[in-house]
């Protein structure tokens, strides 16, 4: 390995660097003269190492600097906080359109970019490089002998008919603190009235609130609740290791599917190498059909087959949910069916 | 020389400029009407989707126990997404203070509840806003909610660049066509004033019937003219000939009258100097009556030179029948013509004046010779002309004289005592001309006299 590679415990280093929190950090360090590459992630550096080591092989001059954070975190550090960062990857599409439509996104046009099918882009500005479908995680444990539930439908019936096995556990988004689990809440209630019967019924049930897809898979796999609902698909597929014990369900009736989009920051130090980066994230996910990317739960061409994948459009549309209006009322709607106190 | 007045230019130049420069300003008035007519509907379309997502926040504005509550559709700004991805801005406010959205925002104001639309400039953008205002109420109190959208106008630029690419291939196209059928206007408007010039010009000067041309009905009335200027010219050349006729007679007449009164007159009057006034009375009356034949004679040439019209004359027998009607003349002098060398030779021409013209020459040499002596004629073919020569036996042309002496009433200084009015060679050189003819006044080589040469191109 070429890079001197640290990871830090951020806690130490991120106070005195930046107001906004940092979960981890790592410098992927090139001997070449080239621009340092300053990344804002929400995505694990797990995740992303193979991509970026087969960028750093091609461009060997350029460091990268990549720092993960949560979504809003990342919204913050751009627009509040005028933070230099040269790329900002995040799951929240509607953050990232947010920072677009607000200008405090660059243009970017390439050969890449316009490879790109229309709806995978916004503006020239927010890249889509991922289609992550919204999916349920079961317990093998739980679920033996029984019909798996395939439609939000037949989980309401199924939750319904065995309260005692699933009562507390349960796991979902707390849409208050995640922005992906917010932004997969707001596009559930729209397409169907469906979501907030389950919600409901999740609510009903004492459901365990999560911050994080991992933390959910980890804890369906360990058998400590039984299911989760709108988990990360592509997270669920990563984890090889736990496949043994968990069900990856895309449920039928439809399957809200999500993109990880890449942003220029109005404010990139290192533009050229920005677009460069933003380039090879599209080739490497969209144009080769078996890439080593991990984040493909969903081929474009099987979203072109499938009617119940149902991708998040990139566009205005997304900014309504971020009105500060229309997110209290949505939390409050949302509270009051998930967060109730038992009877 | 130039009888036209300059600066009028061609008429298929001047018509095809002015159909290429109002083709041109139809081309440019096209281009802004339709690049025009584009914005306005690419305006008033944005206008119209604004104004949409503004009502569709105003239809889910509610007043919940005694609160303004405000859910805004999701298709409110997800029916502002267009191709080009214009960028979305909005503001909602209860009685002027900001509820949600970019505190900044320029509002549209405006009188009524209508929507009120404005054109802002907002983070360095321009955008088209729309603003309208609900009345609600709150408690038994009013309350107005104003709700703004705005977009960047990035797909309306675009769709209008694209259209005026069109309007401009448009009105290049227009001009274009315009341009050929412009070029063939005046070329077929052109075409039918040469065909009349052509036909015009085509016909001889004898040609006087009136023209028929079939011509547009433009140039009818200068068609019209020109036959009436041609049946005047034709009246004129009848009047004119008539005219001559009857002035000859008319003065030959009295003249020969008052002639035959002086001379009897004469006879009968015994006093020297009385007669010597009747004798140079005499000679008066002659010099006129010559002076006013002559002076016809040449008019008659002239008008018959001027509408030649040519027949085959046999100048043989033409020149023979001349000299048997000029013996008296001649007799009376002792003189003799003699026809020598008379070959046979058809010319093309106007026999009156072939006849005039030798009449004149031989005339002369009656005229000019002594008496006794004799005048020899000949007519000879030589290089497809004819040779009609008239030698006297007289003193001849003065050197340097005879080139002279075709001139209008010019005559030699061995005219003295003789009558006439110095116009037979001038007819003589006249027709000799009209016929592509040739006289040639020259002395004979041996022995005295003058020999007048007139040649004409044979038939
Ligand atoms: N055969 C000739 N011999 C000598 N001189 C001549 C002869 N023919 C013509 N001329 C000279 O040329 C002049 C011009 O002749 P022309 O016939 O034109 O006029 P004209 O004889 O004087 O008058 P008229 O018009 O009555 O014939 C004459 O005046 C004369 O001087
Ligand atoms: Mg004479």
């Amino acid at each position: 390995m070429r890079y001197a590679f640290f990871s830090l415990a951020l806690s130490l280093l991120a106070g005195p660097l930046a107001a906004f929190e940092l979960e981890e950090r790592v410098l992927f360090d090139s001997p070449g003269e080239g621009p340092t590459l300053r990344i804002l992630s929400t995505t694990d550096i797990g995740l992303m190492r193979p991509v970026i080591e087969a960028f750093l092989e091609e461009n060997p001059e350029i460091s990268i600097d990549y720092h993960a954070a949560s979504s809003t975190e990342v919204m913050l550090a751009l627009t509040e906080e005028a933070a230099e960062f040269d790329v900002a990857i995040s799951s929240a599409m509607d953050l990232q359109v947010r920072l677009a439509n607000d200008g405090y996104a660059q243009d970017h046009r390439s050969d890449a970019t316009r490879g790109l099918p229309e709806w995978a882009r916004w503006h020239d500005q927010v890249f889509g490089f991922t289609l992550e479908p919204a999916t349920i995680v079961l317990s093998r444990d739980d679920f033996e002998g029984m019909d798996l539930p395939q439609t939000r439908q037949d989980l309401i019936a199924l939750l319904r008919d065995n309260p005692e096995q699933f009562e507390g556990r349960i796991g979902t988004y707390d849409v208050r603190t995640s922005g992906l689990g917010y932004l997969f809440a707001t596009q559930d209630a729209r397409t169907s009235e469906t979501y907030w019967r389950l919600s409901e019924v999740m609510g009903g049930m004492q459901a365990r609130l999560y911050c994080c897809s991992d933390d959910m898979i980890g804890d369906v796999a360990s058998g400590e609740i039984a299911m989760a609902y709108n988990v990360l698909g592509s997270y669920a597929d990563a984890r090889t290791d736990l496949h043994e014990d968990i069900h990856i369900i895309r449920p039928e009736d439809f399957t809200t599917v999500m993109m990880r989009t890449a942003v220029i920051p109005e404010t990139a130090q290192a533009p050229d190498a920005a677009g460069l980066f933003v380039d090879h994230l599209i080739e490497s996910s969209w144009a080769q059909e078996n890439s080593s990317f991990s984040f493909l739960g969903v081929t474009p061409q099987g979203l072109a087959q499938s009617a119940s994948l149902r991708p998040i459009q990139l566009g205005p549309g997304l900014l309504v949910y971020l009105d500060r209006l229309k997110r209290r009322q949505f939390l409050e709607e949302w509270s009051a069916a998930l967060v109730q106190q038992p009877e | 020389m130039s009888i036209f007045r300059a600066g009028t230019g061609s008429i298929r130049r001047r018509l095809t400029l002015q159909l290429l420069a109002s083709a041109a300003l139809l081309a440019v008035v096209l281009f802004v009407i339709v690049f025009n007519f584009a914005r306005q509907i690419g305006a008033e379309s944005q206008d119209r989707v604004l104004a949409a997502s503004a009502a569709s926040i105003l239809e889910a504005t509610a007043v919940q126990s005694g609160e303004i509550v405000i859910d805004i559709p999701y298709f409110a700004f997800s029916m502002l997404d267009n191709a080009n991805d214009d960028r979305v801005f909005y503001q909602i406010a209860q009685d002027g203070e900001v509820l949600t959205g970019y505190d900044d925002l320029q509002t549209a104001r405006g009188p009524g509840s209508a929507p009120n639309f404005a054109t802002v400039a907002f983070r360095g953008e321009v955008l088209r806003v729309v603003t309208q205002t609900r009345r609600l109420s709150s408690d038994g109190r009013p309350v107005n909610v104003t709700v703004t959208v705005g977009q960047t106008r990035d797909a309306q630029a675009e769709v209008l660049n694209r259209i005026s690419r069109m309007a401009v291939a448009l009105g290049i196209g227009f001009f274009v066509v315009s341009a050929l059928l412009a070029i063939l206007a005046g070329r077929v408007t052109a075409e039918s004033l040469s065909r009349l010039a052509a036909s015009v010009s085509r016909r001889g000067p004898e040609d006087l019937r009136p023209v028929v041309a079939d011509v547009p009905a433009e140039m009818r009335p200068l068609v019209r003219s020109l036959n009436a200027m041609i049946a005047r010219l034709s009246g004129a050349f009848n009047r004119t000939e008539d005219f001559i006729a009857e002035a000859a007679h008319r003065v030959r007449t009295p003249l020969a009258t008052v002639r035959a009164h002086a001379e009897n007159t004469l006879r009968r009057v015994d006093r020297e100097e009385n007669r010597d006034s009747l004798r140079e009375m005499i000679r008066a009356i002659d010099e006129s009556s010559r002076a006013a034949g002559q002076l016809l004679d040449h008019a008659m040439v002239s008008l018959r030179v001027d509408q030649l019209e040519l027949h085959p004359v046999d100048l043989h027998s033409l020149t023979r029948e001349l000299a048997d009607k000029l013996a008296p003349v001649a007799e009376m002098r002792d003189m003799d013509i003699r026809l020598n060398r008379m070959a046979g030779a058809e010319v093309m021409g106007d026999a009156i004046l072939i006849q005039n013209a030798l009449r004149n020459v031989l005339e002369n040499a009656i005229k000019y010779s002594p008496a006794d002596t004799a005048i020899d004629i000949d007519l000879q073919v030589r290089d497809h002309r004819a040779y009609v020569s008239i030698r006297d036996q007289g003193p001849g042309f003065r050197p340097g004289e005879a080139s002279t002496l075709t001139g209008r009433f010019t005559r030699g200084e061995n005219a003295a005592g003789t009558i006439g009015s110095g116009l037979g060679l001038t007819i003589a050189d006249e027709v000799a001309r009209a016929h592509n003819g040739q006289i040639e006044m020259t002395n004979n080589t041996e022995g005295p006299g003058a020999c007048v040469t007139l040649s004409f191109p044979l038939r």
